[in-house]
């Protein structure tokens, strides 16, 4: 029973990890231009398909092809911003959010006409040694997963902490007019959000190919709609709030499953969603806003 | 169009305290021709024409909503004029957008104050100083010597220019959670941190008491005399118009209805009659 209990806790760490760092996209892009990017679970999906591609159709090595992929998305990212949302800027909000919508049906539809609907089964990508506690193993994807995601983090936190482009994200994302009259450029700063939160999907993408080696054209929405209540759940636009709440509903999701109830895996994800909703719509550190009378 | 000079240096502060000789430029920073603005159809700004000297301390006061901060936006390209020339230093603004107008050499503070306020005092002050620094992302992560000199260089000119208000001990505060004046000299800083050659002052004083405001005005005259820059402000607070601007145009409805010296000014009687209305005969 015990080692039930910790080899699920360490699958939620591992799932938990890798919405994490989608929901850090989610909150990042929603911070500086309060857009919800519903295209940023397809990223993922193509990640994935430029990894299958890659090995598969090119044969190339797993890690460069893992390269290829972070990198594909990265540009995908800022390409989606520069067509997408960049003409739609000083549009209401809610054209932008239709328009992040309709991306994410191209994406999926597109993949869907060129590779069709069903998966495709990625090739292994990494294997080692795992490591036995006791009665528990742990396997080599779930310790890659678990040092990458924490890595990745931390390097985030680091750029927006302590770098000059991170505090022009932060300043933008307080007042954008105050920073543009301080000589912060829009353009970029906003092009550099988009272009770290797809890096942390790719690699969001690539470390769910290492436990799920499939890929397949809808695979993005659910990832990204779980990564979603993540974000929501942290307190959108928190980046702290992103990594917290990811982690929360990788754990919540494993202890479910843990109590024999897997089927009511996906359920109590959006109930907690709407529990969130309800009770505290900032989220767990999200703060709230507070209109001065 | 001449291009703007993306390369400006930071001007340095002299270390000694001798009155600056005043004006050994004459050409203006700042030129307004025919300068106007319509939303739909009301004319909210028409016929501005100023010129403001290179150290020279220059006041806009009107009625309100008689147009001054839209003047401001219209300078600081938050609005693009429908019609008229801006020079900037003898350079057409004609094109530029908020941001190159920056680099070109315009800061501004807000009427209602818009700090970052949840970073801290310094990382205010240092992203107006990096909008000019030159190091990369590549730079930054490496931490090479070339980052941490400019880093070193930036965080000791956010210093000297937070002592300018007795500020630097409030550096590592969170920019929100300083009383409501020094929130207020936060934002001349921030804008200095740019690297100006006109600063924009939206009612520095509003809010402040007297002897709050006494401080200012000696301060707007410090930095004008440090920095060799000029200074534009809008201001309700009369003492402070009179005392310390050499310049003051009077804007009612959108047109100069009066320029000239505070002297020139409140004396009038079209100004007057802008500020009290019409004296009913009889």
């Amino acid at each position: 029973m015990f080692s039930t209990i910790v080899s699920q806790v360490i699958n939620g760490l591992q799932s938990g990890s890798i919405y994490a760092l989608v929901a850090l996209g989610y909150s990042m892009v929603y911070g500086i231009i309060l857009l919800l990017n519903f295209a940023h679970g397809d990223i993922i999906m193509v990640g994935a398909y430029v990894v299958w591609y890659s090995m598969s159709n090119l044969g190339l090595h797993p890690v460069v092809s893992m390269l290829l992929a972070i990198i594909a998305c990265t540009l995908l990212g800022m390409l989606i911003e520069k067509l997408a949302y960049t003409p739609l800027r000083s549009a209401p909000r809610l054209s932008l959010l239709i328009t992040a919508i309709g991306v994410s049906f191209l994406l999926e539809n597109g993949f869907q006409l060129i590779f069709g609907a069903g998966a495709q089964t990625v090739p292994t990508l990494v294997s080692g040694p795992s490591l036995s506690l006791g009665s528990v193993t742990v396997s080599f994807p779930a310790m890659l997963t678990l040092v990458v995601s924490i890595l990745s983090m931390a390097a985030l936190t680091f750029l927006v902490q302590k770098t000059k482009l991170g505090k022009a994200m932060r300043a933008v994302s307080e007042d954008m007019g105050a920073a543009q009259l301080m000589g912060i450029s829009l353009n970029r700063t906003i092009s550099f959000t988009f272009a770290v939160g797809s890096a942390l999907a790719g690699i969001g993408s690539v470390l769910y190919l290492c436990a799920y080696p499939q890929a397949s054209p809808t695979m993005g929405s659910m990832l990204g709609l779980k990564a979603f209540v993540a974000a929501v759940l942290g307190g959108i636009g928190s980046i702290p709030g992103a990594m917290v709440g990811g982690f929360a509903i990788g754990l919540a999701e494993a202890l479910v499953s843990a109590a024999g109830l897997s089927v009511w895996k996906d359920g109590v994800v959006f109930a907690i969603l709407i529990v969130v909703l309800l009770v505290k719509p900032t989220g767990l550190l999200g703060k709230p806003i507070v209109e001065k009378v | 169009m001449k291009r703007y000079n993306e390369d400006a240096k930071l001007v340095p502060v002299p270390s000694t305290n001798i009155i600056p000789e005043r004006d050994v430029d004459k050409s203006p920073i700042l030129e307004c021709r025919h300068l106007g603005i319509d939303f739909g159809g009301l004319t909210a700004v028409d016929e501005f024409n100023m010129a403001i000297g290179r150290t020279e301390i220059a006041g806009l006061i009107g009625p309100n909503g008689a147009g001054k901060t839209t003047v401001f936006n219209l300078l600081t390209k938050v609005y693009q004029p429908t019609r008229g020339t801006i020079l900037l230093g003898g350079m057409d603004t004609a094109g530029m957008n908020t941001v190159q107008v920056n680099h070109a050499g315009i800061a501004r503070t807000f009427q209602n104050i818009r700090l970052f306020s949840k970073l801290t005092v310094m990382e205010n002050v240092l992203i107006g100083l990096h909008s000019s620094m030159k190091y990369r992302l590549p730079t930054a992560i490496l931490r090479s010597p070339a980052y941490w000199r400019q880093e070193k260089g930036a965080r000791e000119r956010a210093l000297e220019l937070l002592s300018i208000f007795d500020m630097q001990d409030l550096a590592e505060h969170e920019a929100g959670s300083l009383p409501y004046g020094a929130q207020r000299r936060l934002e001349i800083v921030r804008a200095l941190g740019t690297n100006p050659s006109l600063l924009l002052l939206d009612e520095p004083a509003a809010g402040m008491n007297p002897s709050e405001t006494a401080e200012l005005m000696e301060n707007i005259v410090k930095i004008r005399d440090t920095f060799q820059i000029a200074v534009m402000l809008i201001e309700h607070d009369m003492s402070l118009v009179m005392n310390i601007c050499e310049g003051i145009c009077v804007l009612n409805f959108g047109r100069i209805i009066a320029k000239g010296t505070a002297k020139d000014i409140q004396n009038n009687p079209e100004v007057i009659k802008a500020y009290l209305g019409t004296r009913k005969e009889g």
